[in-house]
Formats: C-alpha cells, sequence, structure tokens
C-alpha cells in the first residue's frame, strides 16, 4: 500500500462523516419531516449545508470506488469505518451532541478494528484480465496471489 | 409494529446494501485501479467505462434499494435499534458475500476486524 492509497482511505472516511454532519446540521434548519409537510424536502435542496453535504456525499462515493478499484470489498469496509468515529467527533464538537461512555466504547472498538485489518493485504484475488489495456496495480504480487505491504 | 417486520425490514436493508457493496467491488475490479486509468485515459473515460457497468448499475439500484428499504424501517421500529443493527449485520454480510462471490481470502484478521467495527458501530449509535 502506498500513501496515496492511505489518503483515499481517509478521504472516504472523512467526506462519508462531513457529509453527514452537513446534511444532519442543515436539516435541524428544517425540523421533524412528517407526512404533512414533506413538500419542504425540496426546499432543503436550496439550504447551503444541505447543498454542501450532497457534494461531500458525491465525492465521498467517488473515493469508495476508486478505493474498491484496488482494495477487497472487505479491506476498504472496516478500514473506512473510521467515518463513525470522525462523525462522533464532529457531533460533539459542531453539533453540541452527547458523547457518552457507551459511545467512548463504540469508537474504541472501531479503532482496534481499523487497525486489525489496516495492518494486512489491502488484495487478496487476482485483478481481472484488463479488456482496454490497462497494467494491473505495481502492488499486486500475482506470485503470491495476493497484494504486497510496501 | 411488531417486532417481526422490524427485524423483516432489517433483513432486507442488510441483504440489498450487501448485495449493493459486492456488485461495486465486482464492478471496480473488473475495471482496474481508477486512478491509474484515469491518469492513462483521462477522468471523462473512466466515468463513461464506471456509468456503463453492468454490475456497478444494478450495485446502484440495491443501493437505492437498501435506502427505501431504511426509511420504510424506520417508520416502524426506533432509530436506536434499526440503525446499529442494520450497519453492524451489514459488515458482517460484506464478509460472508464477498468471501463467497468475489472469492476474497476473509482470513480471520478480516472477521475479527468486521466483528470489532460491528460491535463498534453498534455501541457508538446507542
Amino acid at each position: 500500500m502506498t500513501i496515496r492509497k492511505y489518503l483515499v482511505l481517509l478521504a472516504v472516511a472523512v467526506f462519508a462523516s462531513c457529509g453527514d454532519v452537513c446534511l444532519a446540521r442543515g436539516m435541524r434548519d428544517f425540523g421533524a419531516v412528517t407526512s404533512a409537510n414533506w413538500r419542504w424536502l425540496l426546499s432543503a435542496l436550496l439550504n447551503p449545508w444541505i447543498v454542501g453535504g450532497i457534494v461531500l456525499l458525491i465525492l465521498f462515493f467517488s473515493t469508495y470506488l476508486t478505493a474498491l478499484s484496488w482494495a477487497d470489498l472487505t479491506y476498504v469496509a472496516p478500514a473506512t469505518a473510521l467515518s463513525y468515529v470522525i462523525m462522533a467527533a464532529l457531533g460533539k464538537a459542531f453539533l453540541h451532541e452527547n458523547v457518552t461512555p457507551s459511545h467512548w466504547l463504540g469508537i474504541a472498538l472501531i479503532t482496534v478494528g481499523v487497525g486489525v485489518v489496516a495492518s494486512g493485504p489491502s488484495r487478496t484475488t487476482r485483478e481481472h484480465p484488463a479488456r482496454h489495456g490497462h497494467r494491473p496495480p505495481q502492488e499486486f504480487d500475482l506470485r503470491r496471489g495476493s497484494g504486497s505491504e510496501s | 409494529m411488531s417486532h417481526g417486520y422490524v427485524w423483516a425490514g432489517i433483513g432486507a436493508i442488510v441483504v440489498s446494501a450487501t448485495a449493493g457493496d459486492v456488485l461495486q467491488s465486482h464492478a471496480m475490479k473488473r475495471l482496474g485501479d481508477l486512478g491509474a486509468l484515469r491518469r492513462e485515459r483521462g477522468l471523462a473515460y473512466v466515468v463513461r467505462r464506471v456509468a456503463s457497468s453492468p454490475s456497478f448499475l444494478l450495485g446502484l439500484l440495491f443501493m437505492a434499494m437498501a435506502f427505501f428499504s431504511l426509511l420504510v424501517t424506520l417508520s416502524w421500529g426506533e432509530v436506536s435499534v434499526v440503525g446499529p443493527a442494520a450497519a453492524s449485520l451489514t459488515f458482517i454480510g460484506n464478509a460472508a458475500a464477498a468471501r463467497i462471490f468475489l472469492k476474497e481470502q476473509v482470513d480471520g484478521r478480516r472477521w475479527l476486524a468486521a466483528c470489532f467495527v460491528a460491535g463498534g458501530v453498534a455501541f457508538l449509535a446507542r
């Protein structure tokens, strides 16, 4: 794994958490949505926080797909779970949400899980034969049949 | 609404979210490193390739199903149950489905990581 790829994984977590926090902040301007006032959701699309949240979630999806193009799903999913931790920190800092001992225990478990998976290989499957002349990633070791760490 | 409906809804979320993730992963694995592809052929080519992938489009459909299943299930049960249960079980579902359908080598390390993260999400969302 190169530094660039670790940065992509970090970007996945940051974009996901910041996007969700922006959406949550934006929806606070509107209150609870019910069947009586569902049309508010349309006007929510003009709210700067909601627009920012949507842009960040598009960036999240782009980086998530990029990560899946060179790493296993069972590597990317736990490795980007740091987004839950960032979301809790941002919720406490900017939305003044309460972080309970149960939350801290959850944060600790997620951090351990991320550490466990990130210390292993990012890919365990062979690259699909390229149909467009594209070379396989350099760190993929075909002799071992698994991703090699650099 | 009874517990049966709520857990059926959670099951629908987990199955559709897992199917979406597996199909997206399958599509991206077939395309190869998107970063390298973008440097070689340009962003427009990458977008065109991704958007024309059947697995990607089917994955999007399942992700939309997961989203609407979540909305419906949230109207039946409490968010403090539905949210963490669905998110945690999706991590476990992903590990099992990736092993079966994507032939990923899900060793003890990855199962342990998935369980730690699933447990952490459950605590965090309480």
